[in-house]
């Protein structure tokens, strides 16, 4: 934090100001990361040698020849690292390669792969065109290579490491080539990259500003050794370097062969151009879209360490060929929790929903955003400031995606011109285990399983929402097999994939289902699981039109017990499921609990089990609109239960034969409509009672309260404990949490002493 | 404009797509014209594990999550849920400009009933199996 102290303002002449100006260039002590870079994200004006090179002439042709040429690059270099990768999320394509003018705007991305990426890299490579290029102890030249993974100077998340490497001719720079890969492990408070405990920046891990590790075509060696020591999985490190090095020379080979053909002009001006075009064509398509504005909230109940509330506002205004994204309202920044997310990272999760649910027929251009005016408060949780941790950004900048791709069905329902279908909420969950420790074979390691990639798609308008289908930030991810990682890694899946019955979202046409997932240790020193997920509280996505959203998920465990000598000694008891294991507590003498899903480093003993569930995709539209045989057909099929499909869907059947009752069907859902009828409460009636000034008196809530007022309501903590606030961003107190064993704590005291009181104890205490 | 809304052009009033039900002034808050229940989400995200044994049970805790369900007064239709915090304020989740939408429609020369076929009685199969009769998908 630094403090600010308004002294009267003298100005300066020009002369002094010049002074100071050259004083402090000279006397920078640190170059952090630069606001004018990391708060824009439009593309930048054409260069002069960009001018020159676009007056030479365009041919459309060779310029979509050159784009396929670089495609085909970009997906060759993709296919590298994902067959090479050691990082398991290389091996599920969760990386991406990509090439940039030289100003950084990224002209292209690998076909597969995460298209978040697109919003990002941008922030880098300005950071070292501004500092490094003619920085004497540093400077670019062929053959260099530059590494970076914090996200306070772009990027996702922090476990994403990049090589950025330039394309030169005759001295100058003009593109640049890149990989990223989810590499995972980083050295974080916690193994696997994206702890969920990190209370201030130092807890996040690896803090690599754009720097130098290649030069000239050679490794540093003492770089890579201080990188490799400073993570838990020294191998890894190494072993990817080396692979985004490969791929990105490999991308350089095409893309020297292009220009060795096309010569150096055509090259620029195709990059340039295509970057060009991608933004006209989305004020085109912004201006095909219904003016007027769609407002999308959503709260998030945790912080992964205690229960809260806290908001993610969004409004989207089209007006003309002008969209804005304004996120006031939404919570502030809490300076002692992981799931800030710095401004960036929120914006390549917007990008991911432009590119991959609005418009994923457009070149995955760093100009498919530049258009559209986003606006934000800096410290609040999706736009947190450089103090605030960000180990689990994904909580705050997946909402951002959320945002997007909601809304989208809104925008574009009534355009005609359509470029993807109507789908209600995609998953926005990380519900997969985190894990580390020491391996059967000796290897320490940190990373997580692939089955955050198994994430539900909602309900489309005409359709169904496929059932664990693929992550929102990759449609190409592969959830992997299980049995290739049990070569490596100390524990199986007891229960891998199995859907759980009724995890859908309900609706005319029901969101896709999530599958659950059993784990248990064996026959390591040393092992243990995380979970970083939010929503065991309050449902993460929503419906469409009248659809429902996902449930909660519990984090269930049995600690006490070793599954395996029981399932030795008896196999007939392998029968195991969420439902089954919980609700009859088969092993003796388990301890059977569950928890929100922010699980710290948890260490888990031989045959312990640990047990969760991926979600499910939104529902769209009136469950009473819904195929009536579908429903039934559902149950015949196990995937929901009787009660949902009399309950919800309200169709009768014969539960023995499953033959739909038709008559019998209408007769429920007519009854159900004149329910509705009773039971709702006309709109202005409705909003007198239910609507409070504040939120209830014991929920510690963060965000605008309603979304007529410019203020935000938080809960913050004092010697007096939790006090509501409400004010404006600007003048909202540092928002840090209590540590919850010292409320745990202070509760058990308390009762302590209520209880000697009672039973008339004299107890003398001193402090 | 959505599953269940339209807006009429001539008389700028939001109606509902199975019904005709008048919701009121398009210029405005189409909810404003709804019946509205606050839902117990634990009727709609039943328990899977036992609630009697445990706090985390698949479905949302009441005191933090409440689901809004929005009804034509006319047909009884769900056109809309929320999911809000007990007490937050329903959301104004659109606001159109209806005098640009009507040019814009003006512009385009094609009625929008007939453009915008997505909604209540649409068929899957034409969706999703008949090639389209233009190059331009719905
Ligand atoms: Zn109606």
């Amino acid at each position: 934090m630094t403090a600010i102290y308004d002294h009267e303002s003298k100005s300066l002449t020009a002369q002094e100001q010049e002074w100071v100006d050259q004083f402090m260039d000279d006397t920078t002590l640190f170059l952090g990361p630069d606001p004018e870079i990391m708060r824009d994200h439009s593309i930048t004006a054409r260069t002069q040698f960009e001018e020159e090179c676009i007056a030479k002439g365009i041919d459309p042709l060779q310029v979509d020849r050159i784009r396929k040429r670089l495609a085909g690059a970009l997906d060759e270099g993709y296919e590298m690292c994902e067959a090479m990768g050691a990082a398991p999320g290389a091996k599920w394509g969760d990386l991406t390669t990509a090439i940039y003018t030289a100003s950084g705007d990224v002209t292209y991305l690998s076909c597969h792969g995460v298209i978040a990426f697109s919003a990002i890299l941008h922030h880098p490579i300005r950071y070292i065109m501004k500092y490094w290029k003619d920085e004497p102890t540093v400077g670019i030249h062929p053959g260099d290579g530059f590494i970076h993974n914090d996200a306070r100077f772009g990027n996702v998340h922090n476990t994403d490491q990049s090589m950025i490497m330039p394309v030169m001719r005759d001295g100058r720079i003009i593109a640049w080539v890149a990989a990223t890969i989810h590499e995972g492990e980083n050295g974080a408070c916690e193994p696997g990259g994206m702890p969920s405990g990190s209370e201030t920046p130092f807890d996040d891990g690896l803090r690599m500003s754009p720097f130098k590790i290649l030069e000239r075509g050679e490794l540093r060696r003492d770089l890579v050794t201080f990188l490799q020591h400073s993570v838990r999985d020294p191998k890894l490190q190494l072993a990817d370097l080396k692979v985004k090095i490969g791929a990105v020379q490999r991308i350089m080979e095409r893309v020297d062969k292009t220009i060795d053909e096309v010569g150096v002009d055509a090259f620029v001006a195709a990059l340039r151009i295509t970057v060009e075009d991608v933004e006209e064509e989305v004020r085109r398509r912004i201006r095909e879209l219904p003016d007027g504005t769609v407002h999308f909230n959503q709260f998030m109940d945790s912080t992964l360490k205690e229960n809260i509330l806290i908001k993610f506002s969004c409004k989207v205004t089209v007006k003309g060929d002008k969209m804005t994204i304004d996120l006031r309202g939404t919570g502030p920044e809490i300076l002692n929790r992981a799931i800030n997310s710095p401004l960036c990272s929120v914006k390549s999760m917007f990008m991911q929903a432009i590119l991959a649910f609005w418009w994923p027929d457009l070149p995955r251009c760093t100009s498919a955003m530049s258009p559209i005016e986003i606006i934000s408060d800096e410290h609040t949780w999706a736009d947190a400031g450089y103090d605030a941790p960000m180990g689990q950004s994904l909580q705050a900048s997946f909402r951002g995606f959320s945002a997007l791709q909601s809304s989208w069905a809104k925008l574009q329902f009534a355009n005609p011109e359509k470029f993807s279908n109507v789908i209600a909420p995609w998953f926005n969950q990380i519900n997969t285990f985190l894990w580390g420790g020491l391996t059967q074979h000796g290897d320490q390691v940190g990373n997580l399983c692939a089955d955050l990639n198994g994430m539900p798609g909602g309900a489309k308008a005409f359709l169904d929402g496929e059932d664990a289908v693929s992550p929102l930030f990759c449609a190409m991810a592969d959830t992997a097999e299980q049995e290739v990682m049990e070569e490596e890694v100390p524990f199986m899946q007891l229960v891998s994939k199995r859907l759980v019955r009724d995890n859908m979202g309900f609706g005319k046409h029901t969101g896709g289902m999530g599958y659950e997932m059993i784990v248990a240790s064996e026959g390591t020193p040393l092992w243990g699981f995380m979970t970083v997920t939010s929503g065991a509280k309050f449902s993460s996505v929503y419906g469409m039109f009248g659809g429902y959203g996902c449930g909660t998920y519990p984090l269930a465990r049995v600690k006490g017990i070793n599954v395996y000598d029981v399932l030795r000694q008896d196999p007939s008891r392998f029968d195991l499921s969420i439902e089954k294991v919980m609700n009859d507590q088969p092993f003796e003498g388990g301890r059977y609990t569950t928890s929100h899903m922010g699980m710290q480093f948890d260490v888990a003993k031989d045959g312990e089990l640990y047990m969760m569930s991926q979600g499910a995709g939104g529902g769209y539209g009136d469950v009473l609109e819904r195929d009536p045989l579908a429903v039934v057909k559902d149950v015949e099929l196990n995937r929901i239960t009787d009660r949902v499909a009399r309950e919800i869907f309200a169709v009768a059947y014969d539960p023995t034969t499953f033959v739909l009752d038709v008559e019998g069907t209408k007769e429920l859902r007519s009854q159900v409509r004149s329910t509705r009828l009773e039971r709702g409460k006309p709109y202005a009636e409705f909003v007198r009672e239910f609507v409070t000034p504040e939120p209830p008196k014991d929920l510690p809530y963060y965000g605008s309260w309603g979304d007529d007022t410019d203020e935000l309501t938080a809960t913050v903590f004092d010697i007096d404990g939790p006090q509501r606030v409400t004010a404006p961003i600007s003048q909202m107190p540092i928002i840090m949490l209590p540590d919850r064993r010292d409320l745990k704590v202070a509760e058990l005291e308390a009762r302590v002493r209520e209880l000697e009181e009672k039973h008339g104890e004299d107890v003398r205490r001193k402090s | 404009m959505t599953e269940y809304l339209l807006i009429d052009l001539d008389t700028e009033r939001w109606l509902c797509r199975v019904c005709d039900n008048d919701f009121g002034d398009a210029n405005g808050n189409y909810k404003e014209g709804t019946l509205v229940y606050d839902r117990d989400p634990r009727e709609i995200h039943q328990p899977i594990i036992d609630p009697e044994k445990y706090e985390f049970t698949f479905s949302p805790d009441p005191a933090y999550c409440r689901i809004l369900e929005f009804y034509c007064p006319g047909c009884a239709t769900q056109i809309e849920t929320e999911y809000v915090p007990p007490g937050h304020p329903p959301t104004v989740d659109m606001l159109w400009d209806i005098a640009s939408l009507r040019a814009q429609w003006e512009q385009r020369a094609t009625d929008p009933m007939v453009a915008i076929t997505y909604g209540p009685g649409e068929d899957v199969q034409r969706h999703t199996h008949t090639p389209p009769q233009t190059p331009i998908s719905r």
